[in-house]
C-alpha cells in the first residue's frame, strides 16, 4: 500500500497540522517508508498468536471510586489564555 | 407501496460513580464551571488516566443483567477528533474489545390494543468518558468551555436494528431506562443528560432484505421527543423516496419547537476517528470471583419479577409489566401484597394490583408525584384493602376512605370509624330499606314485573341512595330480586 499526496493532505488536516507542498512530498516518502516496514512485518505468520493490546504483559490496576481531587480551578485558569465566569474561552466553534 | 421502518438505538448512560472514569474528580451535577475538572480532565501534559473500579463494576452489572457475554479481557482505545470540549484531542473509549457483547432485552409493545412481547438484541456495551460542554452564547465572539463533565463515566449501549416502529423504539428505550436505574448503574435523569438516546432510522419496501440508507438522530433527551423525532424522520424519508430522491447517510438533530429533524452533517464530512489502542491504559481483566460477587449483589430483575407475578399470583402480562415499571413501584406493590398475606390462602394480588395501578397511580399522577412520595404508604393501602376483603367496605366506600387517607386523615379503620363508612351487610336492615323503597316506587316495581329489566337498576339505585351508599351492593341485588320475584 502506498499513500498519495491527497492522502497525506487529508491526514494532516485530520491531525490539524499545516503542511506546505514541499513538506507533503517529504512526508509522503517518509510515511510510505513506514508502510513498507509494516508490509514486511505483515509477512510474518501470526495465525497461532493471540492479538496483543499492550506491549506489557500486565493488566490494568483499578482505582477505588473515591473523590480525591480538590478544586484547583484558580491555579489552572491562571495559565489559560482567556477565561470568563469560570469558563475557558476559545475561538468560536459551531459545527 | 408498503414501507417498513428499521431502527437501532445507541444509548449513553451516565454511571452512578462518585468520581470520574480516569481521575479522582467529582461528577456531582450542577457544580460551578470547571471546579470539578482536574489536571487529568483538562489534559495537562504528563498526566495519566487511572481506571475507576466502580465504572468497570457497573459495566459488569449491566452485562449480567442482560445475559450478555462479559469480555474477561477488555481494553481501551483512542477515538480521535478535535473539538474544544475534548482537550486531549481524543476520547478514551472501548472499540475492539468492549466490556459487554451480546445480550437481549424483552419489551412489551401495545399493538392494536394488544400487548405483544418483543425481544431486542443488544450488540455491545462499552465504557467511555464523556466530553465537556461548549457554551455558544456570546462571550465577545468566543465560546465558553466547561470541563466539569469531561471524564464522566458512560456506558454506551448499542442495539441491533431490531425495532420496526417509533413505538417499539420507545418501548425498548423505556425498558432499558428501567433496567439501568433498577440495577443502580445510572440515575436515569434525562433532563440532566444522564440517559441520552441516538436513533438510527431507515426505511425499506416491505419484504426487501437489504436495509435502506440510515440517518442518525442525535441526542434525544425525552421519550416524547424520541417518538416525535422518529415518526417525523420516517415520514420524511418515505416522502423523499416516493418523490424520486435517494436518502444520503447523515447525522441530524431534532428540533422540538418545529417538530422536525434537520441536517447536522453528511457522510462526506463524517468523522474519521482513527481508533487505536490507548498506550496509557493496560488491558482490563475481569476475574471470575469478582463477576460472581457482582452477580450475587444483583437485585431480582424486572423480567424475573414479571414471571413471578404471573406464575405465583396469576397476574396478566400487562399488569406484571406495568407493576415492574420501576423498582420503587414494584417494591411498593410487593409490600401491599405482603400486607394482605394470610396464613391459609394466597394473598389477593389482583386486588392490590388494581388499586396500585388504578386509584393510587391516578392520584399520584394528578399530584405530579412519584411512588416514593406517595402520601399513602403500602401498609396503609393494605389496611384499606383488608377492609374490602372482609366486606366492611364496598368499592365505592373504599374510594372515600382512600381519599381521606390521602388527605392525611389516618389509617383505614380510624377513617371508617370516624366517618361511619361501614358497609351495611345485615340482611334485616337491608330488607327494611328495600321494603321502604318498593313502597315509595310502586311504578318501578310494576314496570319490572311487566318485564322491564331497566326498572331493576333504578330500584337498586334508590336502595343505595336510601342507605347513603353503605348497603352491600351484592346483597341489595340478591334481596331485591328475591322480593320482586317473590
Amino acid at each position: 500500500m502506498s499513500l498519495s499526496a491527497e492522502d497525506v493532505e487529508r491526514i494532516a488536516k485530520l491531525a490539524r497540522i499545516r503542511v506546505d507542498a514541499n513538506e507533503v512530498v517529504a512526508y509522503q516518502t517518509q510515511l510510505n517508508g513506514i508502510f513498507g516496514l509494516i508490509e514486511a512485518m505483515q509477512a510474518a505468520d501470526t495465525a497461532d498468536i493471540e492479538p496483543m493490546s499492550h506491549a506489557q504483559d500486565l493488566f490494568q490496576r483499578l482505582r477505588a471510586d473515591v473523590v480525591t481531587e480538590p478544586d484547583r480551578r484558580a491555579a489552572f485558569q491562571a495559565i489559560a489564555p482567556q477565561t470568563e465566569n469560570g469558563l475557558y474561552l476559545v475561538p468560536k466553534v459551531i459545527e | 407501496m408498503q414501507w417498513e421502518t428499521v431502527i437501532g438505538l445507541e444509548v449513553h448512560a451516565q454511571l452512578t460513580t462518585q468520581s470520574k472514569i480516569f481521575s479522582g474528580a467529582s461528577i456531582a451535577f450542577g457544580a460551578e464551571p470547571n471546579t470539578q475538572a482536574c489536571q487529568v480532565d483538562i489534559a495537562l501534559p504528563g498526566v495519566l488516566p487511572v481506571l475507576n473500579k466502580g465504572a468497570v463494576e457497573r459495566g459488569i452489572r449491566f452485562g449480567l443483567a442482560i445475559g450478555a457475554k462479559l469480555n474477561r479481557i477488555n481494553s481501551f482505545d483512542r477515538k480521535n477528533y478535535f473539538y474544544p470540549d475534548l482537550p486531549k484531542g481524543y476520547q478514551i473509549s472501548q472499540f475492539a474489545l468492549p466490556i459487554v457483547e451480546g445480550g437481549e432485552l424483552t419489551v412489551q409493545v401495545v399493538e392494536g390494543g394488544k400487548t405483544v412481547e418483543k425481544t431486542i438484541r443488544i450488540t455491545r456495551a462499552h465504557l467511555e468518558e464523556d466530553a465537556g460542554k461548549s457554551l455558544h452564547e456570546d462571550f465577545h465572539g468566543m465560546t465558553g468551555i466547561d470541563l466539569n463533565r469531561a471524564g464522566t463515566p458512560l456506558l454506551e449501549i448499542v442495539s441491533e436494528p431490531d425495532m420496526r416502529s417509533a413505538k417499539e423504539a420507545v418501548a425498548y428505550a423505556k425498558a432499558l431506562h428501567t433496567l439501568v436505574t433498577w440495577i443502580g448503574i445510572c440515575d436515569g435523569n434525562m433532563q440532566e443528560g444522564s440517559f441520552r438516546v441516538d436513533a438510527n432510522v431507515s426505511v425499506r419496501p416491505l419484504g426487501q432484505k437489504e436495509f435502506g440508507t440510515r440517518r442518525e438522530i442525535k441526542n434525544l433527551n425525552s421519550f416524547r421527543f424520541m417518538e416525535q423525532a422518529i415518526n417525523y424522520e420516517i415520514r420524511w424519508q418515505i416522502e423523499q423516496i416516493e418523490d424520486g430522491h435517494t436518502i444520503q447517510q447523515a447525522t441530524v438533530l431534532f428540533d422540538p419547537d418545529s417538530g422536525e429533524t434537520r441536517m447536522m452533517r453528511t457522510k462526506e464530512d463524517a468523522h474519521d476517528y482513527r481508533y487505536f489502542p490507548d498506550p496509557d491504559l493496560l488491558p482490563v481483566k475481569l476475574d471470575e470471583d469478582w463477576i460472581e460477587q457482582v452477580r450475587a449483589g444483583l437485585p431480582e430483575l424486572p423480567q424475573q419479577k414479571q414471571a413471578r407475578y404471573q406464575g405465583e399470583w396469576n397476574l396478566s402480562a400487562y399488569d406484571a409489566a406495568t407493576l415492574t415499571g420501576s423498582r420503587a413501584l414494584a417494591d411498593y406493590f410487593e409490600a401491599v401484597v405482603a400486607g394482605l398475606a394470610k396464613p391459609d390462602a394466597k394473598p389477593d394480588a389482583k386486588l392490590a394490583a388494581n388499586w396500585v395501578m388504578g386509584d393510587l397511580s391516578a392520584t399520584l399522577n394528578k399530584a405530579n408525584l412519584d411512588i416514593p412520595a406517595s402520601r399513602i404508604s403500602a401498609a396503609q393501602l393494605a389496611g384499606l384493602l383488608a377492609r374490602i376483603q372482609d366486606g366492611t367496605l364496598s368499592g365505592k366506600l373504599a374510594k372515600q376512605v382512600f381519599e381521606a387517607m390521602w388527605a392525611g386523615e389516618g389509617e383505614a379503620d380510624a377513617i371508617i370509624e370516624a366517618k361511619g363508612l361501614k358497609q351495611v351487610s345485615d340482611s334485616g336492615e337491608i330488607e327494611k330499606i328495600i321494603d321502604e323503597v318498593m313502597a315509595a316506587n310502586a311504578k318501578s316495581v310494576e314496570e319490572f314485573r311487566a318485564g322491564k329489566e331497566k326498572a331493576f337498576n333504578a330500584l337498586v339505585g334508590q336502595v343505595m341512595k336510601a342507605s347513603k351508599g353503605k348497603a352491600n351492593p351484592q346483597q341489595v341485588n340478591d334481596l331485591l330480586r328475591q322480593k320482586l320475584n317473590g
